[in-house]
């Protein structure tokens, strides 16, 4: 039995046992990757860049041939395609690229999603839309996504992929590692299926590392001792050894930090914002109510003495006067008296003989009234 | 308009006209009638040919400038809204009243849009609520700058709403909004203080495609202080430009007190921006990133915190002790590009600096006249308001607002 079989069958009956189920966002904090996550080791010492698992890819997933491409491309059999450096778009998930090696070898890599095992588009996405499975896949659920391609910017392997020219059902595209359309029927992912160099190798996360090890130790000189993807941000189900350094093939060099990892401090400080900002700004408000009122009191303090003594003034002008009144009292009822006979005189004049009006003036009031009307 | 404009009692109650033909009876009037109609044209494209049709985004540029510009710069240019209400409502600073209304309505029209443009950004607008009401994703910076813009839009169309009611003369409700004035002044500082910094906290997932200079786990903070100061410099930007164009509809307390206004915020914008250029060079310093320097990338770093930062924060030091409110103005004007200029470095010139130059983005042409469009609408509708309602003037049923 050969190995690859042997680690597959393992795989895929072990995706076969958990499968109904999906595994929860991955908890910030030593993450050490659900334990029986399948995943792909993908060995550039033995890919020759046949181009067979973009084709395989193709039939997986029902996509279409590379003349039907939005921007067509020559077919998989033409490997004069490989001296382009081209990336994965929305109707091809993976392809292969060359390297010419500073050890003067080309080499090649087979590039599609990772499967993190913390992903960032997950950790990133808004709505969900990213679910990393418990069996290892990171699968997307077309029916949530809002388009806002957050998961791409987020993506340290510049994964995911973009329909721009679909008007009504603009979705994200990429491997899927076959989840639905394979794995779940017992069957190995399209690209490895049809590999026919054994550059890839399906099994469980963890065996695959074992593999790559006993590979790299069995050939001395062979390979770099390097396994990318078992730490990159926070280590990925896709992992890779190769002859030369990963750096040369493309592979960017990430920290260990995960992307959950990443944003946990900015999104923990949430909290913190709404539990300060209230005693912070609640603090300057009264504080400057205090001052607001502190003033006022002193103002009023200010007035009130100004009105006492103002008061105290008018009080010693008030007795004067009435002083004054007093003596000037008789004088004045006896003037008082005086003039109201003198008016009541007037009036009953006024009765008899009223005064003739004068109607001139009234006409000309209305008359500057009817032009200011208009 | 200036006949209309002599009956001073008229001038609270005007009522709704809608006459086409004024929009080409003045050369501005004719351009943005123009502007309109392209932007109705790029609609139509964006919504029949998808967004491969009017923009130059592909898989490895996902954001333009649409996000560059429309989001990033659309919010925090719309930070006057809670720099001004917090001035005014919590710290007492009582020269700032006539600049409440303005502000408050500059945000609110400033965040609308913002979530209008993102209609046009995302794949599936129809979508937009998903975040909120159908499957949240709690674990996104975007999903927390969703949420806090959403509720920041709602706090601040409450708060704007009490101009409307003065217009349309609904006493009661407006006294029930007035009466909340404090609680929502707060709320909106907390949202404006989340959603800021989390613009920035965004970027915070992409360390490998960031250039150095401009990734820093301080992002969040920059982005929230930088907030601060592009508010001020807009309130007094937008203040400058608003006596150019709406003088008529001010009133005298306005003009009285604008100058006032201008000196506080310069003042306040100097402090503030003083300190963001140390704590960039904290950052700097925190994650050893000379080396940086000495290349086009830092050159470029240097103009934007020198030029933008520093230079503008001494201009607005010295304008506002010797009361030179001309320089202040000029000041504001100089930091608003300068917040552009530092959200355009992070989202597009950071961001995948080592792609080879053939794969960069530039935009299309659709791309900025549909940003064109958006700013367009905005003035226009900042113009409608003003003329209408008690934003620049008080009105005379209420007592100082
Ligand atoms: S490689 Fe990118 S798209 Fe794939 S799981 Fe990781 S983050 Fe997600
Ligand atoms: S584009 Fe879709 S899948 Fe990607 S982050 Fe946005 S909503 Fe999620
Ligand atoms: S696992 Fe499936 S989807 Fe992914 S590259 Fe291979 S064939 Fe394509």
């Amino acid at each position: 039995m050969k190995r690859r079989t042997f680690l597959s069958f393992l795989g895929v009956s072990g995706v076969a046992a958990v499968l109904p189920t999906e595994g929860k966002a991955a908890p910030v904090k030593d993450f050490a990757g659900h334990p029986d996550a399948v995943g792909v080791l993908h060995d550039s010492v033995r890919c020759i860049g046949c181009r067979k698992c973009e084709a395989g890819c193709q039939r997986a997933n029902n996509l279409p041939m590379p003349a039907q491409f939005k921007k067509p491309a020559k077919p998989f059999d033409d490997l004069s395609e490989l001296d382009k450096k081209r990336r994965t778009h929305f109707q091809q998930y993976t392809v292969v690229n060359k390297y010419e090696s500073s050890k003067g070898k080309t080499v090649f890599k087979k590039f599609q999603c990772n499967h993190c095992q913390e992903p960032a588009c997950a950790s990133a996405c808004f709505v969900k839309a990213f679910v990393k499975t418990k069996e290892g896949p990171v699968i997307y659920k077309p029916n949530l996504c809002v388009g806002c391609r957050y998961c791409m910017i987020a993506c340290p392997f510049y994964v995911p992929t973009y329909d721009y020219d679909s008007a009504l059902n603009p979705l994200v595209y990429k491997c899927t590692m076959c989840y639905d359309t394979r794995l779940k029927k017992g069957l190995l992912p399209g690209c490895v299926e049809i590999c026919p160099k054994d550059a890839l190798t399906f099994g469980k996360r963890s065996d695959l590392i074992k593999v790559a090890r006993k590979r790299i130790m069995d050939n001395p000189g062979l390979y770099v001792d390097e396994i990318y993807g078992e730490t990159e941000m926070g280590g990925a189900n896709w992992l890779y050894i190769s002859p030369v350094a990963h750096k040369e093939l493309d592979q960017p060099e990430l920290g260990k930090t995960s992307a959950p990892e990443l944003t946990s401090g900015a999104l923990g400080s949430v909290a913190m914002v709404a539990g300060i900002w209230p005693v912070l700004l609640g603090g300057a408000y009264f504080i400057s109510k205090r001052r607001e009122k502190q003033a006022a009191e002193e103002r009023d303090a200010a007035v009130r003495a100004a009105v006492a003594e103002t008061r105290e003034e008018a009080e010693t002008r008030l007795n004067t006067a009435l002083d004054k009144a007093a003596k000037e009292k008789d004088a004045e009822v006896a003037r008082e008296v005086k003039k109201t006979r003198e008016e009541t005189a007037r009036e009953i004049e006024a009765k008899y003989n009223p005064p003739e009006p004068e109607p001139e003036e009234a006409d000309a009031e209305t008359e500057k009234n009817t032009e200011e009307d208009a | 308009m200036s006949a209309e404009n002599k009956t001073a009692d008229n001038i609270h109650n005007r009522k709704i006209v809608i006459n086409p033909g004024r929009l080409f009876s003045s050369p501005g009037n004719v351009l943005t009638a123009v502007i309109l109609a392209m932007g109705l044209f790029i609609t139509v494209m964006r919504f029949t040919k998808g967004l491969g049709g009017v923009t130059n985004l592909d898989d490895n540029y996902p954001w333009g400038i649409w996000i560059s510009f429309d989001l990033l710069c659309g919010v925090v240019l719309a930070a006057g809204g809670y720099a001004t209400t917090s001035a005014y409502y919590l710290f007492g600073l009582k020269s700032f009243n006539t600049a409440v209304r303005p502000a408050v309505t500059s945000a609110f029209l400033g965040y609308a849009f913002v979530v209008f443009a993102l209609h046009y950004d995302v794949g599936q607008p129809w979508r937009l609520v998903y975040p909120i009401f159908y499957s949240p994703g709690a674990t996104s910076v975007l999903y927390e700058v969703g949420l806090c813009v959403f509720l920041y839009v709602s706090v601040l169309a409450v708060e704007w709403s009490v101009a409307a009611f003065e217009w349309l003369g609904w006493k009661s409700i407006r006294a029930v909004i007035v009466r909340l004035t404090i609680p929502l002044t707060v709320l909106g500082v907390i949202l404006s203080t989340m959603h800021q910094s989390s613009l920035g906290a965004l970027y915070l997932i992409a360390p490998s495609k960031m250039h150095p200079l401009w990734y820093s786990s301080f992002i969040p903070v920059f982005f929230f202080i930088s907030s601060m100061f592009a508010g001020m410099s807009m309130v007094i930007f937008e203040g400058a430009l608003a006596h150019k164009g709406l003088h008529a509809e001010m009133d005298e307390h306005h003009l009285r007190d604008a100058d006032k206004v201008v000196l506080g915020f310069g003042k306040a914008a100097s402090i503030v921006m003083m300190g963001y250029f140390f704590i960039k060079l904290f950052g700097l310093a925190m994650d050893n990133n000379w080396k940086y320097l000495a290349s086009g990338y830092g050159l470029w770093y240097l103009v934007e915190i020198f030029g933008f930062v520093l230079l503008p924060s001494f201009m607005y030091a010295i304008g506002a002790r010797e009361k030179k409110t001309g320089l202040i103005r000029l000041a504001a004007c100089i930091t608003v590009i300068g917040v552009v200029v530092n959200r355009f470095n992070v989202s597009l010139v950071a961001f995948n600096w080592q792609l080879p130059p053939a794969e960069k983005y530039f935009p299309h042409w659709m791309e900025i006249g549909l940003s064109i469009f958006v700013v367009t609408l905005i003035v226009t509708a900042y113009r409608v308001i003003c003329y209408y309602m008690p934003v620049l003037r008080e009105h005379p049923d209420y007592e100082a607002h």
